[in-house]
């Protein structure tokens, strides 16, 4: 077996960005369970349709962790939009790459961060851009309980891995 | 500083084994099926070890078998056993829920051919009441197969009662001992053991070579054909570095054997002492007092077992969360999870496994950096 993380990887989990608890978020949200083995909670602050602040908690493994931190780096001062649409291929490309097993971190991280923007937009009642929103499904929807959600995550993996 | 607390995966080489094998590389390296002088000097030192073996497990030295290790042991035992005594009226054979991988894999090979599985299930301690088997086992069962000391609890069975029940039954008993070297006294003869397994690697001496003992009276067959070394049990040619290496390492287990105890229970208990003592939230999984004094398997709360293991290796401290074999696997542990382990527990779990070179210094640092380690993930858990 290989278990080899990238320096980057590593670095992110010894010393991860932006972590820690943002007090009256503007949205907040919480994937995956101690069940499954990982859980994220995100944290956000909201300024003029960017994301002035995002902060995050794990419970995880390395690359829970490092992916996270990776994550919130890139989508510090993005629009809500971009932030959105961020990419986890990004996540770990940003690493120089992650164990083929580890990559599902990734992926939760973005499920995680656009299930707070869809807490944050919730909160502030209807969305500005109104025609955007429309066209962009949130891939987690509120209904979707974090179980659930990680079978689809790891399905998705197991496609791309193929 | 590098601490290694994962004797229970492998064991670094005792430089004395390594002496008395390096020999059987460059001098004495004949072929022990060779009929010239050279061979034959290698097929004597081949018998001096299996007598050895025999004496120091109670048993004949013409039921030892070498192999490459305990997977093949027990893939030649159950597989073997199994497919060359089933009959119209015999056709299940017995293990516990708490097996090696390679025990269960070999049981669900034997589920595929037709053969009826049946497993014991173990309480909230780790450990397999007698009267669970008395419950499972019939006189359809060929053979009974219970560790004798769990990889990742350290838990120890009770061998005999189990041996004696399936005898009663006319079953077979095998047991894999990898795990029990040298902290119980194997004795298959008085223990009623039928096959045992062994793997030189958990007890000092060097990876790639184990034992199948085998009781001659049953019959086996044999899962690696050629050559017909190993009266036709177990073809290839005799790895006698490494089997030399193992009747050795397996001698001086035994003979230090008082002095080793002493040492890893007094390490042990220091370290779980501490721990409880000096970080809140902790639990032991399994029997304290069944279990062999090299192992503590430690639950910390709100906490991810791999994460603790990643930090804890990159200040030196190399630890395991169950079994190394399942360490890629992001599957909880079946142990565990057969124990009863509160769900939410069952990953946050680390094997610490003390051993031969460890000192009371390397302790001391380990619980200064786990201190560290859990202080640290605990700041960002979301469980807290």
């Amino acid at each position: 077996m290989a278990l080899n993380y990238t320096k980057k990887t590593v670095d992110n989990f010894l010393k991860p960005k932006n972590i820690g608890r943002i007090t009256n978020p503007d949205g907040y949200a919480q994937i995956g369970n101690m069940v499954c083995g990982d859980q994220l909670d995100f944290f956000l602050k909201v300024e003029k349709g960017k994301i002035k602040d995002v902060k995050f908690l794990s419970f995880g493994c390395a690359s829970n962790i490092a992916t996270a931190s990776v994550m919130t780096e890139k989508v510090k001062g993005m629009t809500i939009e971009e932030a959105k649409k961020y990419p986890w291929k990004k996540i770990v490309d940003d690493l120089g790459g992650l164990p083929h097993q580890k990559v599902h971190c990734s992926i939760m991280a973005v499920d995680g961060l656009k299930k707070a923007i869809a807490d944050y937009e919730k909160n502030i009642g209807s969305p500005k851009v109104v025609k955007k929103v429309k066209a962009i499904k949130p891939v987690i929807t509120k209904k979707a309980k974090p179980i659930v959600k990680k079978k689809v995550v790891k399905k998705k993996v197991v496609k791309k891995l193929k | 500083m590098h601490v290694y607390l994962d004797n229970a995966a492998t064991t670094k080489l005792d430089s004395r084994i390594l002496k008395k094998m390096l020999p059987y590389f460059e001098k004495d390296y004949g072929n022990a099926s060779s009929i010239h002088a050279l061979g034959q000097n290698a097929f004597g030192d081949l018998m001096k070890a299996k007598e050895k073996v025999a004496k120091l497990i109670g048993g004949e030295a013409n039921g030892v078998i070498f192999t490459s290790g305990a997977t093949e042991s027990n893939n030649l035992i159950i597989k073997g056993v199994a497919l060359a005594n089933r009959t119209e009226k015999k056709n299940k054979i017995i293990i516990s829920a708490i097996e090696h991988p390679c025990v269960m894999e070999s049981a669900k090979f034997l589920a595929r051919e037709g053969f009826k599985v049946e497993y014991l299930p173990v309480n909230k301690e780790g450990l397999i009441e007698p009267t669970e088997l008395a419950k499972l086992i019939d006189n359809e069962t060929i053979l009974v197969s219970v560790m004798a000391v769990n990889n990742e609890i350290g838990t120890i069975q009770d061998i005999e009662a189990l041996a004696k029940i399936s005898h009663q039954y006319g079953a077979y008993f095998h047991t894999d001992a990898v795990q029990a070297i040298p902290y119980l006294k194997v004795d298959v003869k008085k223990m009623g053991i039928d096959f045992l397994s062994l793997s030189a690697h958990k007890f000092y001496g060097p990876k790639g070579v184990g034992v199948a003992y085998i009781n001659r009276k049953v019959k086996v067959k044999p899962m690696i054909i050629g050559g017909g070394q190993e009266d036709g049990l177990r073809s290839g040619t005799y790895n006698i570095p490494g089997i030399i290496g193992l009747a050795e390492a397996l001698e001086l287990a035994y003979k230090e054997r008082a002095a080793y105890l002493k040492k890893v229970t007094v390490l042990r208990d220091y370290f779980w002492k501490k721990i409880q003592k000096e970080i809140p939230e902790v639990r032991l999984n399994g029997s304290l007092k069944k279990r062999v004094p090299a192992n503590l398997n430690i639950m910390f709360g709100y906490i991810e077992g791999e994460a603790i293991l990643m930090d804890l290796s990159y200040k030196g401290v190399y630890v395991s969360t169950g079994s190394a074999c399942s360490a890629t696997d992001l599957r909880a542990s079946y142990v565990l999870k057969s124990m009863g382990l509160d769900k939410n527990f069952l990953n946050s779990n680390i094997r610490f496994s003390f051993g031969r070179f460890n000192t009371k210094v390397e302790i001391d640092y380990t619980i200064k950096a786990l201190k560290g380690t859990v202080k640290r993930l605990r700041s960002f858990s979301p469980i807290v």
